[in-house]
């Protein structure tokens, strides 16, 4: 067993840490507070690559492995969720779904544009009607002469505005229930798409969630992904992937708030000694910091199957599940641990609590992780 | 024109430094290594200067003196962009021992650059005693340097002030803080590509070092800071007189 980072790979890290400690931390609070979309970020970690880091050279991508993606996620998700999870959207969903399922044109076309960063992409699953239970979708793609036509409305969609591609799930065969639906690549500028307004979120605020509404729009039969009837099947491959970056997100956000505790725990002072030298606190820190390790542990060893073509569909929800509820523990710890200053935006940790709610509920909640486990120790 | 940039190896600045047991060296274990954050700013510089020189500057080479355990540091100094780089095989002992070594190689350069000190001896020597060895002008406190055409302006830090120095090649800078914004960060492309890149081994030459470290202290423990309530002036010199023993 080899629990040793390449070289490259720690400096995948490093330029991560570097990017979101020199960078992220200068506008965060603010971004939050009013909801401002991080436009100049993006473009810089485009630039770095973060933006298409697994998809392979040849399409323009970082050819990096997923142990490498969820070392980055950690970092930045460290000071900044929602900047991590336009990341995580952009290439553990859209990209890698086109990189592993895509036609070459498709490729050609939209991932190479995706994987440069150039463009920012969505993925639109949820429903107002299915969110969990992905097989019940309303949204209608009918085949005509030579494209489909699309209606429907899709939900808490991460990317909505800033992104121009998306990645569109929608039955094209009623009756044959989930081996009727199909995934379409959608360009967010044809006619007949339109968007509700900003969600006012708890949480992750500088990233942008809208629903989508589309009328009677019109997908070329070449923007369907893989064979007639392949779109359930995609998303759910897909998502598989998607819960090893959000539980990198759920362990960054936690060892950002650990960070935040130990950091405080020296500096303030109560009953004449530093707080972390009193043992109600010091075990806290202590207690942080196993859990948090235990998730990384539970992430990476999930991103090393995926890496190593071995099924990471069980490892990726435990990986998800654990990770999102010790985040949710975790920086409830650190707010208790700043205390009253914990209750105010300027230290940070309230965000990061308001953070770490999502990862329990976005790219499947808790509950569905728990199903996926369970099936899987019951299946005969 | 041929840049050559200094790479010194050393502790990651957060490190908790520790002795090993006869405190005759420090402690290697467990330490994360980085480039000397000086040499970091200066290998920055030399490639926006590069890019904007539309082709005049040919190369961006970096130099260390050190077993094969600085490479790693090394190919991230390819990462952020350097063409290709140089290790001379051989511990550093001293300031004159590394910069007798790097003369040997810096000889094909126009310019040399190194940081004005390594954030772990921080004796600040090496690029004087290089120019020397060279034979050619150096020019410390560099906070800033500019190429236009073929004339080469570089800003240096004085007392009050700065100074702009107009230097012909070949040179060595002597960089600090100011030499450019932030160290560049790798990007992703620059990581792939690091471990094609050129690092060429060199044998070391017969150098003498001048000196040798005889054995290393830790600085004494922070003592623990006394608040003085501000109404109470009695007590404070009470204090600074009896206890400080400064007044």
């Amino acid at each position: 067993m080899d629990f040793n980072l390449s070289e490259e790979q720690i400096m995948i890290r490093q330029a991560a840490r570097d990017y979101a400690e020199r960078e992220l931390i200068q506008d965060v609070l603010e971004r939050d507070e009013k909801g401002i979309y991080p436009t100049q970020h993006i473009q810089n970690i485009a630039e770095l690559g973060f933006m298409g880091m697994m998809v392979d050279e040849q399409y323009d991508g970082g050819g990096m492995d997923t142990v490498s993606y969820v070392l980055a996620i950690e970092e930045f998700s460290k000071i900044d969720a929602a900047v991590s999870v336009i990341m995580s959207v952009q290439n553990s969903l859209v990209c890698y779904g086109i990189n592993k399922y895509g036609t070459d044109e498709q490729k050609e076309k939209y991932l190479k544009p995706l994987a440069r960063g150039e463009k920012v992409g969505a993925f639109l699953l949820s429903e107002p009607e299915a969110g969990s239970d992905a097989t019940s979708q309303s949204t209608t793609a009918i085949e005509m002469d030579d494209h489909y036509l699309l209606n429907g409305t899709k939900n808490w969609i991460t990317s909505a505005n800033y992104g121009s591609i998306y990645l569109v799930v929608a039955q094209t065969d009623a009756e044959k229930t989930h081996h009727g639906i199909n995934v379409f690549i959608v360009e967010k500028d044809s006619p007949g798409i339109s968007l509700g307004p900003k969600e006012d979120k708890m949480g992750m605020r500088s990233s942008d969630t809208h629903s989508v509404m589309f009328t009677d729009v019109k997908v070329p039969k070449e923007n369907r992904i893989g064979e007639d009837g392949f779109g359930f099947k995609f998303a759910m491959k897909t998502l598989e992937a998607g819960r090893i970056g959000i539980a990198a997100q759920a362990t960054g956000i936690a060892a950002g708030a650990l960070d935040r505790a130990i950091q405080y725990s020296k500096e303030r002072k109560t009953f004449g000694k530093p707080i972390g030298h009193h043992q109600a606190i010091a075990f806290k820190l202590a207690d942080m910091k196993v859990k948090i390790e235990a998730a990384r542990n539970f992430v990476l060893k999930a991103a090393w199957l995926k890496d190593n073509d071995r099924p990471f569909g069980v490892a990726g929800a435990m990986a998800k599940q654990y990770a999102a509820d010790m985040a949710m523990e975790v920086t409830t710890e650190a707010v208790q641990i700043f205390g009253g200053y914990g209750y105010v935006k300027e230290y940070h940790v309230e965000r990061l609590m308001r953070e770490a709610k999502l990862t329990q509920i976005y790219e499947g909640t808790s509950e569905i992780q728990k199903i996926v486990i369970s099936r899987d120790l019951l299946r005969d | 024109m041929k840049i050559l940039i200094c790479l010194s190896n050393v502790p990651d600045t957060t490190t908790k430094i520790k002795l090993a047991g006869d405190n005759s060296a420090v402690e290697k274990a467990g330490v994360q290594w980085i480039i000397n954050p000086w040499d970091e700013l200066a290998l920055t510089r030399a490639l926006e200067l590069k890019e904007a020189s539309g082709g005049a500057i040919t190369s961006v080479t970096v130099v260390t003196v050190g077993g094969a355990d600085v490479e790693p540091t090394m190919r991230k100094g390819l990462a952020i962009g350097a063409d290709d780089a140089i290790r001379i095989d051989a511990e550093p002992k001293d300031a004159y021992y590394v910069a007798a070594q790097i003369a040997e190689v810096a000889k094909d350069f126009d310019i040399v650059m190194t940081g004005i000190e390594s954030s772990d001896y921080n004796s600040s020597a090496v690029g004087g005693m290089l120019s020397e060895f060279l034979n050619v002008p150096s020019v410390s406190s560099v906070s800033k340097m500019e190429i236009e055409g073929g004339d080469i302006n570089v800003t240096r830090e004085i007392d009050g002030g700065s100074e702009i120095v107009n230097v012909a090649t070949p040179f060595v800078a002597i960089v600090q803080k100011g030499i450019t914004k932030e160290p560049r960060i790798p990007a992703m492309r620059g990581i792939m590509m690091a471990r094609k890149k050129p690092l060429n081994v060199v044998a070391a030459a017969e150098v003498e070092a001048l000196t040798e470290f005889v054995s290393y202290e830790l600085p004494a423990a922070k003592a623990a800071c006394k608040m003085v309530d501000a109404e109470n002036v009695s007590e404070l010199v009470s204090l600074l007189k009896n206890e400080a023993k400064v007044l």
